[in-house]
């Protein structure tokens, strides 16, 4: 956790505003990110992992979504007070994002080399010529013929346009990448060329990535730092080392405990019981009070902070806290 | 490509051989002796029997049908004209152009007001400018072309005297007014499917990376969401266009315009049976090649269809 700060998030507060009631997507968030660090987040659907990420790129869609509260500091400036303009010259240039679907993310109508040109047009001043050279390159830097830039996406096969989205995320050398659920949406084979892809151009370049993924082998390969999210909070957040080691919070060890074991011969999957809360009507105090396991009284009365258990590992459970669970 | 709409004109003959043999059915069927409405219903019945027996009309139905599809076939000819002892082809051909005009003019009007309207709806879904302008197109929809054109020529030709009230003598300025009467109605219709269509592509996810690649909200909108959603736009436009091509008889009216719409009512209540037959011809091969058209533009939109095309 020494690495030299890039990006901090201070408090944020992601709501969306629905006739159904107000999802707290992101409650009261603290995260750091330093200079060509990996940070994981991960945590179920719904947890709000890419509100977050939209967060951090103010692409929020409002309405419904409204940042309530809480900053985004990236190199020193909080992207929240930024003009619309300002934060544009950002977007796709310092900060890019990989999006979780790539069946979906690139435009049907435009060929992949378009749609990398245009984010090279954008944030850097080039000729066409070398803007198209440029594009070749990256399609041959994740490892799809250069020649093809002149194909739509409907030609490429899953993997391929995950290949495309990242390439595109890649084409202005940006500090911070966010990788939503890059591997999600691919089979198995090809989500390990992709992990690899990503690792190495990660090396190569140096830059800080955020991954979002609800699999904790991938946290295992690439992470440095991971933070826990259950129900728009973070509940546990430390580097990778900490957590695979002595996971604190009862959500994280919940989680190590439903993976199966090959050693053993149980039959059966251990999940933790019960489901992820209505969003619109989360419980009182701690929001995992209802299925963990050593809940007391007192945890649906109050609702925990982070506490600091051993430098730079974050809890937030009462547990922990001074006065404990009763 | 090529070999995609060369099949599809081939795919026309049977469906102008459909055509035609209903609308000739059609017409064997009205009742009306054409012979009496071009004599008068004074002349004496053996003048009226002559006149018939020349015209063929006493030949059984297929006898008829076979002779008119012959004529077509073999000698391009559709027929004569009972009232002015003309080609058929030329008494349409005479006409089209006005027609033509106004399709054009109509449709230009219609796409120009109905898609800005429409994408700027999408874009405000809910505001004051979304409310109002699907407002005023439902009262477009629903507003009958006829009482449209009344009301901008009380307007604009009788009280302003701005523009002329009928007819296609003034050039330009005798268009503005059919223009506007039936490109408002078409552009409502334009203005809701280009709203529809928008709202459900801006919640695309490529419309969101197209944000995170920090590129401008105006061409988010104008070249990433729009491409998208043309094909229903185009679809609209196209159908309106055929429409209009086909004769918009009420507003060819209000204007007193010489167009294909009147000639075949006028047609019609005479029991000029050969231009009814060739003015129907005519239109429906004029909506198939509009709808080929539509079909052939879908592929320069989306490459998907296009490589669907063989």
């Amino acid at each position: 956790m020494s690495a030299e700060k890039l990006l901090e998030i201070k408090d944020l507060c992601i709501h969306y505003i629905t006739e159904d009631g107000t999802v707290k997507a992101v409650d009261g968030m603290n995260l750091e990110v330093g200079k060509g660090e990996t940070l994981g987040l991960v945590g179920e659907t719904g947890a709000g992992k890419t509100t977050t990420a939209l967060g951090i790129m103010n692409l929020i869609p409002a309405p419904p979504g409204k940042i309530l509260q809480g900053e985004v500091i990236f190199e020193g400036e909080d992207l929240l007070k930024k003009k619309a303009a300002d934060i544009r010259k950002i977007r796709g240039n310092k900060i890019s994002m990989i999006f979780q679907d790539p069946m979906t993310a690139l435009n049907p109508v435009m060929t992949v080399g378009e749609q990398i040109m245009e984010v090279v047009q954008l944030h850097k001043k080039v000729s066409k010529a070398e803007a198209i050279k440029h594009t070749q390159d990256m399609l041959e830097l994740v490892g799809i013929p250069g020649a093809r830039w002149v194909d739509y996406p409907h030609q490429f096969s899953g993997g391929m346009k995950q290949r495309v989205v990242i390439a595109m995320a890649l084409a202005c050398d940006p500090t911070l990448l966010i990788a939503d659920e890059p591997t999600t949406a691919l089979d198995v084979t090809i989500q390990a060329q992709v992990l690899d892809l990503m690792k190495r151009l990660k090396d190569e370049l140096n830059t800080s990535m955020i991954m979002i993924t609800h699999d904790l082998g991938i946290v295992a390969e690439v992470c440095d730092k991971v933070a826990i999210m259950y129900a728009g909070n973070v509940v546990e957040y430390t580097n990778k080392e900490n957590l695979y080691r002595t996971p604190r919070h009862p959500y994280t060890v919940g989680l190590f405990n439903s993976i199966p074991s090959p050693d053993s011969d149980e039959d059966r999957l251990k999940p933790i019981e019960g489901l992820m809360p209505d969003p619109t009507n989360l419980p009182s105090g701690c929001p995992f009070h209802p299925r963990c396991p050593n809940a007391t009284e007192k945890c649906a009365r109050v609702i925990p902070t982070p506490i600091e258990v051993t430098p730079g590992h974050f809890v937030k459970c009462l547990e922990y806290a001074p006065g404990g669970l009763h | 490509m090529h070999k995609y709409i060369l099949k599809r004109l081939l795919a026309l003959i049977p469906v102008m051989l459909g055509v035609s043999l209903i609308i000739f059915t059609m017409m064997y069927f009205t009742p009306g002796d054409p012979a009496a409405m071009m004599l008068g219903e004074s002349a004496p019945p053996e003048q009226r029997e002559a006149l018939r027996e020349e015209l063929g009309l006493n030949d059984p139905f297929w006898i008829q049908y076979g002779n008119w599809l012959r004529g077509i076939v073999l000698e391009g000819d559709i027929g004569t004209s009972y009232t002015t002892r003309r080609d058929v082809a030329d008494e349409i051909m005479d006409r089209f152009p006005a027609t033509l005009q106004l399709a054009v003019s109509g449709v230009v009007v219609a796409v120009v007001l109905g898609v800005p309207i429409g994408i700027i709806s999408a874009t405000r879904q809910y505001s004051i400018f979304d409310n109002v302008s699907m407002f005023v197109a439902l009262l477009g929809v629903s507003m009958p072309n006829f009482w449209m054109a009344m009301l901008l020529i009380l307007l604009f030709a009788v009280n302003l005297q701005w523009l002329p009230s009928s007819g296609l003598n003034h050039g330009f300025r005798s268009l503005i007014l059919p223009a506007i009467t039936l490109g408002t109605g078409a552009a409502a219709i334009i203005a809701r499917m280009t709203r529809s269509s928008m709202l459900e592509v801006i919640r695309q996810d490529y419309i969101r990376t197209a944000r995170a690649k920090g590129q401008v909200e105006s061409k988010v909108t104008n070249v990433h969401a729009l491409k998208n959603a043309l094909i229903p736009i185009i679809t609209v436009i196209g159908l309106q266009f055929g429409g209009l091509l086909g004769g918009a008889v009420l507003t060819e009216t209000v204007f007193s315009i010489p167009g294909v719409g009147r000639l075949m009512v006028e047609s019609i209540g005479q029991r000029n049976f050969p231009v009814v037959q060739g003015g129907v011809l005519f239109i429906a091969i004029t909506f198939s090649l509009v709808n080929l058209l539509v079909d052939i533009l879908y592929a320069f939109v989306d490459p998907r269809i296009k490589s669907q095309y063989k």
